[in-house]
This record gives structure tokens, sequence and C-alpha cells, in this order.
């Protein structure tokens, strides 16, 4: 949907200071390009839950992270956004990819369907589905409107085949 | 009381007294992140702007949040004080310090082979794992153990200048029936001072 150099611009453009990742095959397209040399520092974490307690740091000693993960993380890191989002009320955001949403004609039956987006609503997660790339500017905006509401928020971006 | 934790009440350090010589060594620009066991003996010591008590926490992520901590203020010394049962729920951490390059972060273990604050029930492993060659392995600069309080009183300003990342493994007892930690305050509140306390302060 997005290229690499997309995202890094449109993360500069944020002022996005890091991102940090557990890839999945659509996100992780991107690394090269956001972790080039004068861009935005990419951090390699090693399970989804890390990833919202290392965003947690770096938003307490003033950087301005956003987290990339896919969706199944996002199932793995309840306990770590509840803590970071609920109790210390930090207005993180994520990017989440949201495995087989075009593919559910050709490969119907993945689970991550069914719960994504209830989950982000049990969280209390303001969140945009991003279905096409005609729909970047809903990426600022929402963006812009969480920092300035000081919520956390996020995209869930649509991947798979149709 | 299982045999487990009564062997260990015999051997090690005192936790309180372990953690004093932190607070007698840190400085005053340090960041010290504390969890669980350790926030409950830290805060009995130390109301520093700079320290982040991590109550209520997301059992296992004090390395996280440090790891956070670390990258963005990196010209401050950020010390983790974290417990055994909490480490062993989140090893992978250690690695995405090393690989993030994290040098100016301090990792402590208090190791007392129990999950203490839910009543001192034995961790898996007990207090057989070797949390030093774990750290050795995943590439920690630096890595430490005590067992004995005055080796840590002699050792504990060299372990503090020593190339970081530092990963320390202190073998403490575990403390029977005493209560957890407490929260000090809203967490909401405490996050925004913290932050104020550390743009007011540059590193």
């Amino acid at each position: 949907m997005f290229s690499g150099e997309e995202v890094a611009d449109l993360l500069d453009r944020l002022g996005v200071t890091h991102v940090v990742t557990v890839p999945d095959s659509t996100i992780g397209q991107w690394q090269p390009a956001i972790e080039r040399p004068g861009r935005v520092r990419l951090v390699r974490v090693c399970r989804e839950g890390e990833a919202w307690q290392v965003a947690a740091g770096l938003y307490l000693g003033g950087a301005l992270p956003v987290l990339m993960i896919q969706c199944t993380g996002l199932f793995e890191s309840g306990d770590a956004l509840r803590n970071a989002v609920h109790d210390f009320k930090l207005p993180l955001f994520s990017f989440i990819g949201y495995r087989s949403y075009l593919n559910q004609d050709t490969l119907p039956g993945d689970t991550c369907l069914v719960f994504t987006e209830p989950v982000l609503d049990a969280w209390k997660i303001d969140y945009r589905l991003i279905t096409s790339a005609a729909q970047r500017d809903v990426i600022t905006e929402h963006f812009e409107s969480c920092r300035a509401r000081g919520v956390a928020g996020a995209i869930v971006v649509a991947e798979g085949k149709a | 009381m299982s045999a487990t934790v009564e062997t260990a009440q015999r051997t090690g350090m005192s936790a309180k007294e372990a953690i004093a010589l932190v607070h007698e060594t840190r400085d005053d620009r340090d960041i010290v992140v504390t969890t669980m066991t350790p926030a409950r003996d830290w805060m009995l010591l130390s109301q520093h702007p700079r320290d982040l008590v991590l109550v209520p926490s997301a059992m296992s992520h004090a390395t996280s949040m440090g790891l956070g901590l670390a990258l963005a203020q990196p010209d401050r010394r950020v010390i983790v004080c974290n417990g055994d049962g909490s480490m062993l729920m989140n090893l992978g951490s250690l690695v995405s310090i090393t690989g993030a390059g994290a040098t100016n972060m301090i990792v402590l273990i208090f190791m007392n082979g129990t999950y203490e604050v839910t009543g001192s029930q034995p961790l898996p492993g007990g207090r057989n794992v070797d949390f030093a060659a774990i750290a050795r392995g995943v590439g920690f600069a630096s890595v430490f153990e005590f067992a004995d309080l005055e080796d840590w009183r002699a050792r504990i300003g060299d372990v503090f200048a020593a190339p970081g990342p530092v990963f320390v493994t202190l073998r403490v007892r575990p403390v029977i029936g005493e209560a957890g930690p407490k929260s000090p305050g809203r967490a909401t509140a405490r996050a925004q001072e913290f932050m104020k306390a550390l743009k007011e302060s540059p590193a």
C-alpha cells in the first residue's frame, strides 16, 4: 500500500524520533527506508509487549516514538499496553498491521479478522483503518488529532493482496 | 514454605542493605527505575525527582522502560532495579538493550528465587538460573555477580564506572511476609512530574 520511502517521509514530517518495532511481512519492508541515516531511529525489540514499554520510556524521556507491530503482536501486548496507556496515560501512537484484511475473500478464516478491532476497542485505543493508499491524509490527521488531545491512537494498516 | 525458599533464606545479602548501597552510589543526574520488591525497598530510601517507581507496573517491563529512557536520554545513566521473577518474564529485553547499543544502562537483578510480593512462591529455576551467563551471552559489556554485602560495598564504585551496558546479579535473601510495594501516588501525576524533572535538569 505504501512504500518505505513514503512512510519514512511521513514519519519525518510528523516529527517522530523513534520507531519501536517487531516487523511483519508488510511493515517490515519499510525498515530500510526508515532507518536510513539522518532519519528516524529504529528500535528493534523481541516481542510486542516490550515495544509499548520501550515507547513509554522514550516518551517519558522526551522523545516522540511510534510503534509498528502486527495485530498478532497487539494481542500479545495487553498488560504492557494497559500499564503505559491507561495507568500512566501516555499518548502512545501505533501502526498496526491488519493481517489478512485484504485477503478475506481468497483466504477466509484468519481469526485476526475477528479480534483485531474488538481488541482495540476493548483497550480504548482510538484507531483509524486504512485500506488504500488514497487514505494517506487520514494518518496525518489522526496522528495530529491524538497529539492535540493527548490520547493514544493507532493506524490500522490493512494487509494482504486481494 | 518450600525447601527452595528455606534454603534461599539462609544465603545471600539483605536486599534492603544491598539497595541502600545503590542509593548511596547513585549520581544526582541518574535515572533510577524500580519495580516489585526493589521498588518497596527503594521507596524507603529515596523520593528523588528522577526516580521512576513502576508501581503499578506491567510486570517484567522495568528493563524495557529503562531502555526507552536510556535511548531518549543518552547523556544520563539509567539504573534499573529489577526482580528475578520479573527478569525471567522478559529475558528478551536484555537482547533488545544490547541490540540497541544502550551503553548508558545498568541493570541490577535482586535475585531471591521467589515471587516475593505474592507470598514468596518459588520461581521456575529457583536460585539456579545463571543470569550472568545469560547477560554475557547477549552481549552486556560488563557483568558482575555478588552474594556478599561487603564485597558489593567494596566494588559498587567500580561496577557503576564499568563500560555499559552493565549487568549485575545481587543474590539476596527473600523476606517472607512483608507487604508488597504500594504506589507512591497516581501514576499519571508521577509521570508528568518525572518528565518535568528531566526537562528542568539537563544531563
